[in-house]
């Protein structure tokens, strides 16, 4: 790879692979260089066993040094974890990854000296604090040749253009306005280039505290309703700022509260929502059922695996960000109402929630680009910490937190409930997810557009340096190749008709579901509040009275919400339309692709969605071949080419972890769980009975 | 609201959108007045109805009048007709159908199928007039070096003389699945020469050297405690060339319990925030698995070749029925088509005499009878299970296991009436009901899985681990208007 250097290496090292309870591996080369760890088999795979998905950055034994979560080695049977300086080297390696691999190295078999650079170079590569120039992002732009920009669909929010058209398509430019007075990053280094504001604000308000207590427009809905979001001014100030703050805070909701603006709820996302060190526990506790060194492990934990769920809490705190995202859109679509999220930075859940709410509300998002595009607008151009939240450099961990991951969590719900309403596929979203942790892509690598620009252009010491030019992560043909994409993108999904865009507003398409609900905006006072246990004092105190009318109304919030709940899922789904989750217990599910892929286990031999996949991909291409039959007999031209054949083809055995750990489990016999439960508390009694008593010593 | 001889009919008259209720009365397991005729408060007075299929029906009813006493007798009357002198609605259905669902499973042409009879097993017509075992079907299949008399002596040591019998041969390697009930071994130990001799012969049929694997689907503790009521299990010195495990299933009593707790927690409203560990408080996809570990590795022995099997429980018609099915449905895939599943249910649960009349109580009024379980349901949650895993290896789609479920309760067709075959031959239900069969063969599109993908051959294991196993909500949780829709969209 460009930029790649070898740090050190060590042979003869013994890769172990858990098979049926049995002990397998295979002797190697594992080496380290500035972009990952990887081992080498000393017999190279032969061609037959060349898996079909393969990403061409990552092969099946490289581990990215940004994907290492953590090292343990092996001493005399124990399992200790390794960090900073060593005095002795273990006779195993552990690794554990982000994507949820788990790699055993046995260095039993190699050279003292060799143990000890190599381990001691994995520990310092992976685990101790870097500087950002130090990232494998630069070394590999630098000695990229210049790349030819290639011109994709995905929309990357970088040009005043590109909001100036997000406005038009969703009607918003009506009332909102997008700002260049950020160029340069003049206002403020957290916010993008160019954002987007009510029209009636005036430059100096947007000026005076960089963009804090500023709402700022993510997106509006077909009835003219906007979700806003802002970043909150410090909650601790001394007296006469907070004051100003006040002054101030009250002069913006009174320009946005008057029309054309109709009504604002604000929801304060950290107080309502769990905070970002509860999501980073949650996930810590979620990871580890699926970080699983044996077979032994994974039958113990499988006895109790629903209350082991429960007891990490991620799948609840998935469960509450889509509850938010439903309450929010009961809000725009069922009230009319503009909703405004706060937040401190309006960075993190901020994101999750506003990027949900559009994903439910907005077909377009729903598509592969449209949801590219968003990811760009809400998170990268919104400024998510990608950097520090994904602890790439590795300098604190308190910053740490899966809030992205939690956001794909989110998503893929949606996917697994309807899949013909996206375009893109779980798998999709599996890769997305392990790309974020490939550092040659600036898709990922940046806390903000700020940070990003100021390190391209450079401080110049590198006459060279300026002019390089970094991956984005939506080029998946950096990745993968063409027959490998095939499988990121849904089969099943159905494009929107297209409309003429005169028609659109009033169509039948569009808002079926709303039409029919039962009237919640009449019945509602639009003055209903968002509020619960609104803390924000400042708030409160600007809108005083009203404020005090909309805490005692959390009941008929409640009752607004089942009721919209409830009659939208009475009503037929339709898929280019609003579309709301499931949020009961059994609704919310684990993202099995993601999590239980390399577990051999839990691999299905056959089964899966990836054998509806297949399915689905061999009757398309038994149409496409009657078709091309078809034609062939209307016109005499034949034609020449025939398509590459999707590769799922043939391959009438592939497992549920298809496309990922390929072959794991070779052998046919089918896995029989090695400890099961036998207790049953309170029922003794019946347990101990027989079907029927009927003593048979009599009858015969 | 009408209540005919099939049927509760129920359609709102205010309400928008139209409510409809439409429940078959072999659905009602229970009917309780509620309120009296003092009682205040709006709905405190009318109808408490408790149904089978995982669903409670309450009705508010005026008290002037004798309304609800009339609706309440009637109500009783046909929803129980075996406890008054009734007869099921099944015999006096006058529908017509473009397909005889009774056509569907025969016992001859399906062994015919499974290429039997052949050197080593033959066909018997011992138990022609059920004089050998009144609860087996007619025709049965044995090992051709066991003579009737032979069969007769073993019969006196199998409790209810359910002696092994064959239910599938592996076409290639011959290993077979055996089903029987258990020895009587008793307190005392007995044994007997000729079921001795007998297993050796199974054994010896596939002319492996290795041992016969029995399955006990119970616990081992029940087993053991069985012996104080006269039965057992195989035990080593007795049987040296059978290897025995347990497959810790329990029995249906505890399944009962299991289903119940389940309902606490669907119905009617779903719990919402620990409900992870509700379900598994409910243990009810414990059991699931187990019952699927078990047809596993009755599989597994089978299609390893190695040797034969033979699964029992206590009786052999409740857990040896789930686990001979699902171990065919793994490893045969005719039985993985609509008709070729028909089959399989005609033969192993229905002509083998698993207890419908009392497992779901029919027609009869008493609804705390200790005979009721959910057995055959929790095999078709198991059918369920294997086709969530497997997408594309069903003819079948989710309808089709919704259907027979329906119709398990509804008393509308024959085919689940009564506890073996010699009871039904005696009320000649093929010629004065109609079977399921019929219905859904005549419009099999509804009950066809798209995805559907034909293969030959192919052994399918699913992995019964709880990480795989979900509750299957489109049944249990169907009557919840949420998740309804869920299922609407499905059709």
């Amino acid at each position: 790879m460009r930029g790649e250097l070898l740090l050190c290496e060590a042979n003869t090292v013994l890769k172990c692979v858990q098979e049926d309870g049995s002990n397998r591996g295979a002797y190697g080369k594992l080496i380290c260089t500035n972009f990952k760890i990887a081992f080498l088999g000393d017999e190279s795979a032969s061609d037959d066993n060349e898996p079909e998905f393969k990403n061409k950055i990552i092969g099946e034994n490289d581990i990215t040094l940004h994907c290492v979560d953590h090292i343990y080695g092996v001493y005399d049977e124990k399992k200790k974890s390794l960090s900073g300086q060593l005095k002795k080297y273990p006779e195993k390696l552990i690794i554990y990854c982000k994507d949820l691999r788990v790699f055993h190295f046995c260095l039993r078999y190699t050279k003292e000296e060799e143990v000890k650079r190599i381990v001691s170079g994995i520990v310092h590569h992976s685990q101790t604090p870097k500087l950002l120039k130090r990232l494998f992002l630069f070394s590999y732009a630098i000695a990229a040749p210049t790349n030819t920009e290639t011109q994709s669909q995905t929309v990357m929010f970088d040009a005043i253009k590109d909001w100036r058209e997000e406005l038009e398509r969703t009607k918003g430019n009506m009332k909102y306005k997008v700002l260049s007075a950020n160029e340069a990053y003049k206002v403020s280094e957290k916010l993008p280039l160019y954002f987007v504001v009510p029209m009636s604000l005036s430059e100096e308000s947007i000026l005076q505290y960089q963009g804090r207590g500023i709402p700022i427009w993510c997106w509006s809905c077909h009835n003219g309703a906007s979700l806003l979001k802002m970043s909150a001014f410090p909650k601790e100030q001394e007296d006469n700022t907070s004051q100003m703050h006040k002054i101030f805070l009250d002069g913006v909701y009174k320009t946005i509260n008057k029309p054309p603006y109709e009504v604002l709820k604000t929801d304060d996302l950290s107080s309502s929502l769990p905070s970002l060190q509860d999501i980073q526990a949650a996930y810590t506790r979620f990871k580890q059922l699926f970080l699983i060194d044996n077979s032994t492990d994974f039958w113990d934990t499988d006895v109790k695996w629903f209350s082991l769920l429960e007891s990490t809490n991620w799948l609840e705190i998935v469960r509450r960000c889509l509850k938010k995202a439903i309450e929010v859109v009961e809000y725009l679509e069922g009230q009319n109402t503009n909703v405004l999220l706060i937040e401190e930075n309006a960075s993190d859940l901020c994101c999750v929630i506003s990027s949900l709410v559009q994903v439910m509300m907005d077909s377009h998002y729903r598509t592969k680009f449209g949801f590219q595009s968003l990811i760009q607008k809400e998170w990268v151009m919104g400024g998510h910490c990608f950097l520090d939240r994904c602890n790439h450099l590795r300098q604190s961990d308190k910053e740490e937190a899966p809030v992205f991951l939690l956001f794909l969590d989110c998503v893929w719900q949606l996917v697994q409930q309807y899949p013909p309403a996206f375009e893109f596929t779980e798998t999709y979203l599996t890769v997305l997810s392990d790309s974020l942790y490939i550092p040659i892509f600036s898709t990922f690598f940046f806390n903000s557009p700020h940070q990003k620009d100021t390190n391209v252009s450079g401080e110049g010491h590198n006459a060279q340096s300026s002019h390089f030019r970094f991956l984005t992560v939506w080029d998946w043909s950096v990745q993968f190749e063409p027959k490998a994409q095939v499988l990121l993108n849904n089969p099943l999904y159905v494009e929107k008709p297209k409309l003429d865009k005169s028609q659109r507003k009033t169509t039948r398409f569009k808002h079926q579901r709303q039409l029919s609900l039962p009237l919640t905006q009449t019945k509602s006072s639009p003055k209903r509040g968002f509020f619960r246990e609104e803390t924000d004092h400042f708030i409160k105190n600007i809108l005083g009275k009203r404020i005090s009318k909309l805490i005692n109304s959390s009941d008929e919030l409640h009752n607004n919400f089942t009721e919209f709940y409830d009659s939208w899922h009475c009503k037929p789904v339709d898929f280019h339309g609003l579309l709301l989750p499931h949020i009961e217990g059994p609704g919310i599910k684990v993202w099995a692709q993601r999590y239980l892929r390399w577990i051999p286990e839990a691999q299905l031999l056959g089964g899966g969605t990836v054998a509806t996949a297949t399915k689905i991909l061999d009757v398309i291409e038994e149409v496409q071949s009657l078709q091309k039959k078809m034609d062939e007999k209307h016109s005499l031209t034949v034609p020449q080419s025939r398509e590459a054949l999707p590769m799922l083809r043939n391959s009438a055995r592939l497992s549920s972890l298809f496309p990922f750990a390929l072959l794991q489990r070779h052998s046919l016999k089918p896995v029989l769980p090695t400890s099961t439960w036998k207790d049953l508390e309170d029922e003794d009694d019946l347990a101990k009975r027989d079907d029927e008593f009927v003593d048979l010593s009599e009858v015969i | 609201m009408y209540v005919t001889n099939y049927r509760l009919y129920l359609r709102s008259v205010e309400i928008d959108p139209v409510v409809i209720l439409d429940v078959p009365l072999g659905v009602i397991a229970r009917i309780e007045k509620m309120g009296g005729a003092s009682s205040r408060g709006e709905n405190s007075y009318g109808l408490d109805i408790t149904c089978k299929d995982m669903r409670n029906l309450r009705f508010a009813l005026k008290q002037e009048g004798h309304s609800r006493r009339d609706i309440f007798e009637i109500l009783t009357k046909h929803a129980f007709p075996q406890s008054h002198n009734l007869p099921f609605f099944a015999f006096v259905n006058e529908e017509k159908f473009a397909e005889n669902g009774w056509m569907v499973y025969n016992p001859m042409s399906e062994y015919r199928r499974q290429r039997l009879p052949n050197e080593q097993w033959r066909v018997t017509f011992i138990n022609e007039h059920y004089g050998l075992c009144d609860t087996y079907p007619s025709l049965l299949v044995v090992p051709y070096n066991a003579t009737d008399d032979d069969l007769k002596k073993v019969a006196a040591f199998r409790s209810r003389n359910r002696i092994p019998v064959l239910s599938w041969i592996h076409p290639e390697n011959q290993a077979v699945v055996m089903r029987s009930s258990q020895p009587l071994v008793g307190m005392s130990g007995k044994r007997n020469k000729d079921d001795e001799r007998y297993l050796d012969i199974i054994r010896d049929a596939n002319g492996q050297i290795s041992k016969l694997t029995i399955y006990d689907a119970r616990p081992s503790v029940n087993a053991v405690a069985n012996k104080a009521t006269g039965g057992g299990y195989e035990g080593d010195d007795a049987y040296p060339n059978a290897e025995l495990f347990f497959l810790d299933i329990h029995n249906i009593h505890v399944m009962r319990e299991s289903l119940k707790k389940l309902k606490d927690i669907v119905y009617p409203n779903v719990e919402e925030s620990h409900w992870l560990s509700s379900l598994e408080s409910t243990h009810w996809l414990e059991h699931i698995k187990l019952v699927l570990t078990g047809a596993i590795q009755v599989a597994d022995k089978v299609s390893s070749g190695k040797s034969s099997v033979l699964v029992h429980c206590s009786d052999g018609w409740d857990r040896t029925a789930q686990l001979t099915s699902l171990a065919m449905l793994m490893l045969d895939s005719y039985y993985r088509t609509i008709v070729g599943f028909e089959v399989l249910v005609q033969k192993e649960w229905i002509s083998f005499g698993h207890k419908f009349a009392s497992r779901i109580g029919h027609g009869d009024k008493n609804h705390a009878d200790a005979d009721r379980s959910p057995i055959f349901l929790q095999f078709i949650d198991c059918v369920w299970q294997m086709s969530k895993q497997f997408p594309t290896a069903f003819e079948f789609n989710e309808q089709f296991l919704i259907t027979i479920l329906d119709h398990l309760y509804s008393c509308r067709f024959g085919t689940f009436l009564y506890s073996c075959e010699s009871v039904r031959e005696k009320e000649v239900v093929t010629e004065r009901t109609l079977s399921l069969w019929s219905l859904i063969n005549s419009e099999k599109a509804k009950h066809t899985n798209p995805f559907y993908t034909k293969e030959l051959n192919r052994a399918l294991y699913p992995v019964a681990s709880m990480r795989h196993l979900e509750l299957w909500v489109n049944y249990y949780i169907r009557w919840n208007p949420r998740i309804r829709q869920q299922v609407s969209q499905l059709l």
